[in-house]
């Protein structure tokens, strides 16, 4: 493996988590996919808010209050061009990915009736799943599941044949959250478009890993969370189409998203903030912008190499081991940050305890994509998920320590 | 289509466990290193009788445990017994580490069992430990419940 035409180690120290020992071994972390860890400069600028910035934001004149809501809506216009939007009134601060997909399956409500049909792609983690069936659980709607493969990766010749279905909603992962497998939605979104269907593009597991364009994508909501590309939990982001956005019922109501109030009748205020009820989880906010200022100033093509390279040692890795099965993997379609495996028939959770008993922090289980284990006809699996900050040792260490749990199992 | 009541095991299924099985917990007390350790777990897992299909019913589950595990109990002249099964073999084998401390027990001795001090006394106290996700702090809730629900 050809390694660090950069300064790979000086990414890695950054990252004070992955400095630690655990037990009689120093910590292997391969579920970045869970949750990434977090840089010093996302750390600290936390620390520096609470510390000396601490005020609540678009309410009060006083000098503290105006920082604090600077850097604030600072952060929204790093995030437009972290995401390529068209204007900062397309960027809704959320508390994540599920928060965000609940609030536009709850928003379109009123605009959903008896035998709609909303497409939902059947490896889809369950955040974007259960909002869709309790939206057609409200209004009569159906949830189709778009059909897969053996292999895990979507049937795109079945896709096709749904969407002569005429379609409401489509909804997608960007990138796999159990598998790390990419899909086409641009061309996806395109198909969805012209049969006249909304679309969600789901991007938790993708915007660590990819450039993201949603002006390319064309979808008309793209929504990610802070804490899987090196931010803080508590934060995501709704971005939308200006009219998508519009169509939205707020699910929350309070302060900060009025114009006016009174017991006669309250008017909504302008967007983002007629989405944003209530005082919003500032710090980790500001903590988003600093895990955005990070990602910039790296070079982006070295390292989306470098995980690429990663990904691939890991699955050659894996594959001479022996005695696994790899999920997901197509020929022309990269996997992105995670490998989902089995060994032998190994129970998921036996091979995880196993590793963690020496240092590997892999994760186990049906990574939240029950529909997808079905289809792969398995109860659950392994799942290695890397960062910016893995390197090849963290692969060596992972493939020497599960060579280890084979040797125990089988 | 009629959903199925979940059915109970035959009276006769609820046995002592065998010397081999107390057994096993010594040997797991003893193992030197921790790959010795997981061994005799899944060793001790194995000389567990299996659960028959029919009983690796949903509503026999122990919520709360990653892998899926099985319980039944019954109250024999004043003496709880259990018949567990788990599709994870390290899962198994702490079942019959708890099984191990609570078979044929009185409620009384099953609700003063106290499980962190008997995982640590195994020295398996780190990942074993009842406040991991392996579903051991689930079982023994479950064990114990059971024993001082009845009379």
């Amino acid at each position: 493996m050809t390694d660090c035409q950069f300064d790979h180690q000086a990414i890695r120290s950054q990252f004070p988590a992955l400095q630690q020992q655990l037990g009689d071994n120093p910590l292997c972390y391969l579920d970045t996919a869970a949750t990434s860890q977090k840089p010093q400069s996302v750390i600290d600028a936390m620390n520096h808010y609470y510390q000396l910035d601490n005020a609540n934001v678009h309410r009060a004149a006083h000098q503290l209050a105006a920082k604090a809501t600077l850097q604030y809506e600072q952060v929204r216009v790093q995030v437009q061009g972290f995401i390529n939007a068209a204007t900062t009134q397309q960027i809704v601060f959320t508390h994540g990915t599920t928060e965000s997909i609940n609030m536009v399956a709850h928003g379109l409500t009123d605009l959903f009736k008896a035998g709609d049909v909303i497409l939902v792609d059947g490896a889809a983690h369950h955040a974007n799943i259960v909002p869709w069936q309790a939206l057609a659980k409200r209004t009569g709607a159906n949830v189709i599941p778009i059909p897969l493969d053996s292999d895990g990766c979507i049937n795109h010749s079945a896709y096709d044949a749904l969407l002569t279905q005429a379609p409401k909603l489509v909804a997608l992962s960007h990138v796999t959250n159990a598998m790390g497998t990419i899909n086409p939605v641009k061309a996806m979104v395109a198909k969805a478009n012209n049969v006249g269907a909304m679309t969600l593009i789901d991007g938790a597991q993708a915007v660590a890993h990819l450039n993201v364009d949603v002006q390319s994508i064309d979808c008309d909501y793209y929504v990610f969370s802070g804490h899987k590309m090196y931010g803080p939990t508590g934060v995501g982001i709704l971005y939308g189409k200006l009219d998508a956005l519009e169509k939205l019922t707020p699910m929350l109501t309070g302060g900060e998203m009025i114009k006016t109030v009174s017991f006669d009748g309250t008017s909504y205020g302008e967007l983002p903030n007629r989405l944003e009820a209530g005082t919003p989880a500032i710090a980790a906010v500001i903590g988003l912008g600093a895990a955005i200022t990070f990602l910039a100033e790296l070079p982006q093509t070295l390292i989306h190499q470098h995980e690429q390279q990663l990904i691939h040692y890991l699955q050659q890795q894996l594959s001479q081991l022996g005695d696994i099965s790899v999920y997901g993997v197509r020929p022309n379609n990269d996997n992105i940050g995670a490998v989902a495996f089995n060994l032998a028939d190994e129970h998921h959770q036996d091979v995880g305890i196993l590793l963690d008993q020496q240092g590997v922090a892999i994760r186990g289980g049906h990574h939240c994509a029950m529909p997808l284990m079905q289809s792969l006809q398995i109860k659950g699996c392994c799942r290695a998920s890397i960062g910016i900050y893995s390197n090849q040792q963290d692969i060596d260490r992972f493939i020497n320590a599960l060579a280890e749990v084979k040797s125990i199992l089988l | 289509m009629t959903i199925n009541a979940m059915p109970q095991p035959d009276v006769t299924l609820f046995l002592p466990l065998s010397d081999d099985v107390i057994n096993g917990a010594k040997l797991i007390e003893q193992a030197t290193n921790w790959q010795e350790k997981y061994r005799q777990i899944m060793l001790l897992g194995k000389k567990l009788p299996n659960l028959a299909d029919e009983f690796r019913h949903q509503d026999a589950q122990v919520k709360g445990c990653e892998s899926q595990a099985w319980l039944y109990h019954q109250q024999i002249d004043g003496q709880h017994f259990y018949l567990a099964d788990s599709d994870a073999r390290i899962v198994k084998g702490l079942i019959g580490l708890l099984l191990a401390a609570t078979q044929g027990r009185t409620r009384n001795e099953i609700a003063q069992f106290d499980v962190v001090a008997y995982f640590e006394n195994l020295g398996l106290n780190g990942q074993l430990s009842p406040s991991r996700t392996n579903g051991l702090h689930a079982l023994s809730q479950a064990i114990k419940s059971y024993a001082t629900k009845t009379n």
